[in-house]
């Protein structure tokens, strides 16, 4: 088709196209990776070594020549040819691949960069020519300055059409001054501007003399600095060889200048004064060592220096050839003007003293004030208003009245609109009145804007007297308007609630009639006599408003019946809110003397004694409770069962499965890592022992208690295989024995266990009613006897040392106590607690299973006393006897002299203390008569069981019958 | 009121407020450290000798450096006396146990002024406390052992009944031994609570005494308030040794962790026992 060969014809076709498929043929296989390569037009291998290596691969293999090695040329003899060829080019050492487009001659026409920049640029081109100097190869820019672009930049197009013309700088043109300093300038800077040497200088010489002023120059061309690219890996500040150097033998320059570098060389270039030399010739440089030839070889060895660097960019301020518009003013020019101020001192660098002189600030002095002058001043409103509408004309007054209504008052005595509310002016608007709580008051609560209110009265009472009296001396018609003012006012505040009485009532008086100055100051003195009383009225009134009639206020006038009948008549009109409640609960048939005392009295015992409700409940904040925290309180998950199966199963010696409690517990995570040992609960963030939440009311967190008591008889612990030789040897008679009693005394030893579950106050009421219930159910004692947490908390020996203290009444001996305590050693004070509390449940004779000590005798009992109080003695063996009581106690560091003052204290202590258990014990008497009894046997069995039978097993069972023939178990 | 840090030194701590570190061979007073505002009540070295804690009834936990004698740390937060402290194995964490019921355990790592847990399951004082690779052990006025175990998170308690005085590891890790104010001393199984063993004749009815193992677990001692150190046979149970110390009460005692060497403190006086020459080093203290 036609069509087709049209278009094969337009494709450009990339690449070998793929071999057509043939249907019979087995599929090739494909061409691993290693084999799959790239050739050449040429059927060499074309392999890519990377950037850096030179990209594909040239020759044979990266080899010169061929597969064959390398061959050379065979011999032409070049008899005849020698005429052609005289001088052999570079391209004749080429191939097609040097002169391909990436190779080293591209025989195509390109334009490069370098070509296509504005060549035209003479600033440039001479900034080349310096640059080309210091190269290692002079002039190999000539080339580059012989080939010129036809075209130039647009940029220079423009500055040509503004009128620039080539090898002057760009900018507004100046006076030949400024230009001669900025070239002087310039040339210490750069010393490179190119320079027709003496000649301009001379003519700038000339210039400054003859200069016309009107004719003004183009600025200088700067020639920029030409940044070229470092090349080679030397570092900064390298000078290879100097050719300078080399041929003329110049001393390098002291300062390596990094802007401007081969100054010195440049200068030369351009044909500077050549300075002295110092060297006559020879090669140096910092790659080159001494010559053999040369005198000098300190300079061996580049020996360098911070100083001789720049330390900053362009730290020395040119000050010279404005770059442009955009270059800051010289302050250069005003130098002299410095001088001249230099009497002045030394002014710091920069800075330079103002032309112009800085306004002198004028103080005017306060006017003298006039000898009669009073600093107080008044306001009178209404004589501002009256003047203002006086100063206009009637009928331009009523024009604006008609006009802007709002500007100008229908009542004059209502002053400006300024003196208006916003009531007011939403009134005279005709707006709409504002949906809300209008004013702060109305967001208080009514006893509190009362009270406000009453003391806002109050005040107003005392301005508004306080008014009338200066005003009485004033006009009539200023007196007129104040009145109806204050009329308002009053009328407002009696509105919102109740008014100091006579405040209203004189306000009301003096709107109404204007009464003369005498009447008004005698209400007035009446009304200031009592408006101290007036206000603690209102105050009493104020505070007992609304308060419910309670049963339990206080009578302050309990002697006298009949006024304190009156006194509640008063309040019971106070809560009504009645305004006169005085008035109207004293009694008529009073005198007027004693009416008015009564009222006083009656408002300041009412004020004195007002309901809390008022005054103390804005100061506190009702406790706020959580709904969950309400009724409930965190309790331990798992709680320690109770003591007594326990303590059976410790009287028999059976520990084990019976004594042994396990909970889960969890450790802090940071003591597991500190212990070296991984968290047991990773993840949970329990510390401690879990915990839940219950009922706070519930019986059942209690319920360890109730079940001391109520517990008849223990399950018999089962006889486990393990046991040790103890429970087996000689002593079983004997446990049996006590297996016997110990299932019939299941809380003898309660006084061990501690308040472990509730609060103590909440014991204490349970073993109240206990208590209570006590009488009623003698019979069955073991059920009814209290348990220790009542005669913990009565006797006060609960569970600190200071408790046991408290017992002793006198001060004094508290005192000493306390000494004691400081002095006595730790292992003393330590079982103080516990050994306070058995005696002190010694002392009431209940149930002190432990305490063994109750059973022998009144000599144990002192001993028990004397562990109570203070550092305890060594307790007395039965084999140290009575030398115990002397002996010191084991305290290491006691002085001598304390212990005997210590003794003395205890015995009256001990004095003491026998009297309060006296007292305790006659308190106690009705419920202990029988259980001294059996707490007596109970103790005796416990002591044995404790104390290893020191009692006698024949004497434990009689004292056990004769329990067991009174009480039924 | 004597322990022994290591073999080589022991403290001794009383009412006149300072620590004193006596070296146990000579018979020296080392350093004296005072920081305390009330009588020390117990004290521990660490491992390495390093440190040094002690607490005090001014419910304070201190833990000194032992080289310069400056108080390290101060630590506050026990509500009542402190009666016994101890560092763990590492010297990473000091336990303290105090009359208010709690056990505080506090870092010594971090700068941190708080405990880092605080065990408050006691509901009376605590007494002792002992410390053993994961475990502790605290014995509390209300008459219970209680063995936290870190590893397992498990809290073992045993109901003694009668105020705990002292409780202690056995040498192996499978006993405790704990004293008890109904003078008697009982060797518990550690894993089942189970009592191996009772101790008694003694007399230790009022006073916070100690009791220890031997350094092979062979006998068992104890303080008694008639002026002994008994030493009883730990299998047999019969009573070996009635060591005569004086006449007041023996306070406490410490058993050398490898030797046969015993201390034993009375009335402002550390005396050393030596096992095969029936000699007595004393050491007697100035206060």
């Amino acid at each position: 088709m036609a069509s087709d060969s049209d278009g094969d014809e337009d494709f450009v076709s990339y690449g070998t196209p793929l071999e057509p498929l043939e249907e019979d043929e087995p599929r090739k296989k494909p061409v691993p990776l290693h084999e799959q390569t790239v050739k050449d037009e040429k059927g060499r291998f074309q392999r890519f070594h990377g950037a850096f290596t030179g990209g594909f691969s040239a020759g044979y293999y990266n080899t010169v020549g061929s597969k064959e090695g390398w061959a050379p040329a065979t011999f032409v003899s070049s008899r005849q040819q020698k005429a052609e060829k005289q001088l052999a080019r570079p391209e004749d050492f080429m191939d097609d691949e040097d002169l391909g487009e990436h190779g080293i001659a591209p025989a195509q026409i390109t334009t490069s960069q370098e070509f296509s920049s504005s060549r035209r640029d003479e600033a440039r081109e001479k900034a080349r020519a310096v640059n080309a100097q210091a190269a290692l190869i002079p002039g190999d820019t000539l080339l580059e300055e012989l080939i010129a672009p036809a075209r130039s930049s647009i940029g220079v197009e423009l500055l040509r059409k503004m009128g620039w013309k080539e090898g002057q700088g760009v900018g507004p043109r100046v006076k030949r001054k400024a230009r001669r300093q900025q070239t002087g300038v310039g040339a210490r800077v750069y010393s490179s501007t190119m320079p027709p040497a003496g000649s301009e200088d001379s003519e700038d010489d000339d210039d400054d003399d003859f200069a016309p002023e009107d004719v003004t120059f183009a600025p200088k061309d700067v020639t920029p600095v030409d940044f070229s690219p470092r090349s080679g890996v030397r570092g900064l500040g390298y000078r290879g060889l100097d050719p300078g150097m080399a041929l003329l033998g110049r001393a390098a320059p002291e300062h390596i200048d990094l802007f401007k570098p081969q100054s010195e060389t440049r200068s030369r270039l351009f044909g500077a004064a050549q300075r002295g030399s110092r060297r006559g010739g020879g090669v140096a440089g910092q790659a080159f060592g001494v010559g053999a030839l040369e005198d000098e070889d300190e300079d061996v060895y580049h020996k360098d220096s911070m100083s001789r660097y720049d330390t900053e960019l362009g730290g020395e301020e040119p000050g010279d050839g404005l770059y442009g518009w955009t270059a800051p003013q010289q302050y250069t020019k005003r130098r002299d003007k410095s001088k001249d101020a230099s009497y002045l001192g030394k002014i710091l660098e920069g800075f330079t003293l103002t032309q112009r002189a800085g306004e002198e600030k004028t103080i005017f002095p306060p006017p003298t004030l006039p000898r009669d002058y009073r600093p107080v001043h008044r306001f009178h409103l209404t004589s501002v208003s009256v003047s203002r509408l006086s100063g206009v004309s009637p009928a331009l007054a009523e024009a604006l009245r008609t006009s802007r209504g709002h500007m100008v008052k229908e009542d004059p005595q209502q002053g400006g609109r300024h003196q208006l509310d916003s009531g007011q002016r939403r009134a005279l608007l005709g707006e709409d009145v504002l949906q809300g709580p209008s004013s702060v008051m109305e967001l208080l609560k009514p006893e509190d804007r009362d009270r406000l209110l009453n003391l806002r009265n109050s005040s107003n009472a005392t301005d508004s007297r306080h008014a009338t009296s200066s005003g009485g001396s004033t006009a009539g018609s200023t007196a007129g308007t104040m009145a109806g003012s204050m009329a308002e006012n009053a009328a407002r505040s009696s509105a919102v609630s109740l008014a100091v009485t006579s405040a209203v009532a004189m306000a009301r008086s003096m709107a109404g009639s204007m009464a003369g100055s005498s009447s008004v100051s005698s209400a007035l003195s009446g009304a200031a006599s009592s408006s101290g009383l007036h206000q603690q009225q209102q105050e009493a009134l104020a505070s007992w408003r609304g308060v419910q009639s309670s049963t339990q206020s206080f009578k302050p006038f309990e002697k006298n019946p009949s006024k304190q009948a009156r006194y509640e008549l008063y309040l019971d009109h106070l809560r009504q809110g009645d305004r006169d409640a005085v008035e109207q609960s004293l009694d008529s048939g009073m005198t007027e003397w004693e009416r008015s005392r009564e009222r006083e009295e009656f408002v300041r015992a009412s004020i004195l004694y007002r309901p809390s409700s008022s005054s103390l409940t804005a100061r506190f904040t009702s406790a706020k409770h959580d709904e969950d925290d309400g009724d409930t309180v965190e309790v331990s998950r798992d709680q320690e069962g109770d003591v007594d199966d326990k303590q059976a199963a410790v009287k028999m010696k059976m520990f084990g499965k019976l004594t042994r409690e396990t909970f889960e517990w969890h450790p802090d995570k940071l003591l597991c890592k500190r212990f070296n040992v991984p968290d047991p609960f990773p993840g949970s963030g329990l510390v401690g022992m879990p915990k839940v939440k219950r009922d706070k009311f519930s019986v059942f967190n209690f319920l360890t208690v109730t079940e001391s008591r109520e517990t008849t008889a223990p399950p018999k612990p089962p006889e486990t295989g393990k046991r040790s030789r103890w429970d087996i040897s000689d002593q079983k008679k004997k446990i049996k024995e006590e297996e016997e009693g110990d299932a019939s005394l299941p809380a003898c030893s309660s006084s061990e266990q501690q308040t472990a579950d509730g609060t103590k106050s909440v014991d204490q009421k349970s073993s109240d009613k206990k208590s209570n219930g006590d009488e009623e159910e003698e019979e069955d004692e073991e059920e009814s006897r209290p348990p220790m947490d009542l005669f913990k908390a009565i006797f006060a020996s609960s569970s600190d040392e200071k408790s046991s203290s408290s017992e002793g009444e006198s001060e004094e001996e508290e005192k000493t106590k306390e000494d004691e305590g400081k002095v006595e050693p730790q292992a003393l004070n330590l079982f103080n607690i516990s050994s306070s509390v058995t005696s002190s449940s010694t002392s009431v004779t209940v149930s002190t299973c432990a305490n063994q000590q109750t059973v022998k005798a009144p000599v144990s009992s002192r001993t028990s006393s004397q562990e109570e109080f203070g550092p305890k003695l060594p307790p007395p063996s039965a084999a140290l006897g009575e030398c115990s009581t002397s002996r010191p106690p084991p305290s290491e560091e006691r002085p001598d002299n304390k212990r005997s003052r210590e003794k003395k204290h205890k015995n009256k202590k001990q004095h003491k203390h026998k009297k309060d258990k006296k007292k305790k014990k006659h308190k106690k008497h009705k419920h202990k008569a029988k259980q001294q009894k059996k707490s007596k046997t109970e103790a005796s069995d416990s002591s044995e069981d404790e104390e290893d039978g020191h009692v006698s097993t024949e004497e434990l069972l009689k004292r056990l019958k004769s329990v067991q023939s009174r009480e039924t178990w | 009121m004597a322990r022994a840090a290591d073999g080589n030194y022991l403290l001794s701590c009383g009412s006149d407020k300072s620590l004193k570190l006596w070296s146990v061979s000579r018979g020296t007073l080392l350093k004296t450290y005072s920081g305390h505002g009330y009588e020390v009540l117990d004290a521990d070295g660490s491992y390495d000798n390093g440190q040094i804690c002690s607490c005090s009834s001014d419910k304070t936990v201190i833990l000194w450096d032992v080289a310069t004698g400056q108080v390290a740390r101060k630590l506050r937060g026990h509500a009542g006396k402190v009666n016994c402290v101890q560092f763990n194995e590492e010297g990473t964490v000091i336990l303290s146990g105090s009359i208010d019921g709690t056990v505080r355990c506090w870092d010594t790592r971090s700068r941190r002024f708080e405990a880092i847990q605080v065990l408050d399951e006691a509901t009376d004082g605590v007494s002792s406390l002992k410390v053993a690779q994961h475990e502790l052990l605290t014995g509390s006025v209300d008459g219970r052992v209680r063995r936290y175990d870190l590893r397992m998170g498990q809290l073992h308690v045993d109901f003694i009944s009668s105020p705990i005085t002292c409780v202690c590891f056995s040498q192996d890790g499978q006993c405790t031994l704990s004293s008890s104010l109904d003078s008697a001393v009982r060797l518990l199984d550690k894993s089942t609570g189970e009592m191996l063993g009772e101790y008694t004749g003694h007399k230790m009815k009022g006073y916070k005494l100690d009791c220890c193992l031997s350094s092979k677990d062979t006998h068992v001692l104890s303080c008694s308030e008639d002026g002994h150190v008994y030493c009883w046979d730990l299998v047999e149970g019969s009573l070996t040794l009635k060591l005569p110390v004086g006449k007041a009460v023996v306070q406490s005692l410490s058993f050398h962790p490898t030797e046969t060497c015993l201390l034993t403190a009375m009335e402002g006086r550390v005396q050393v026992w030596g096992a095969e020459p029936e000699e007595t080093d004393e050491v007697v203290l100035a206060t």
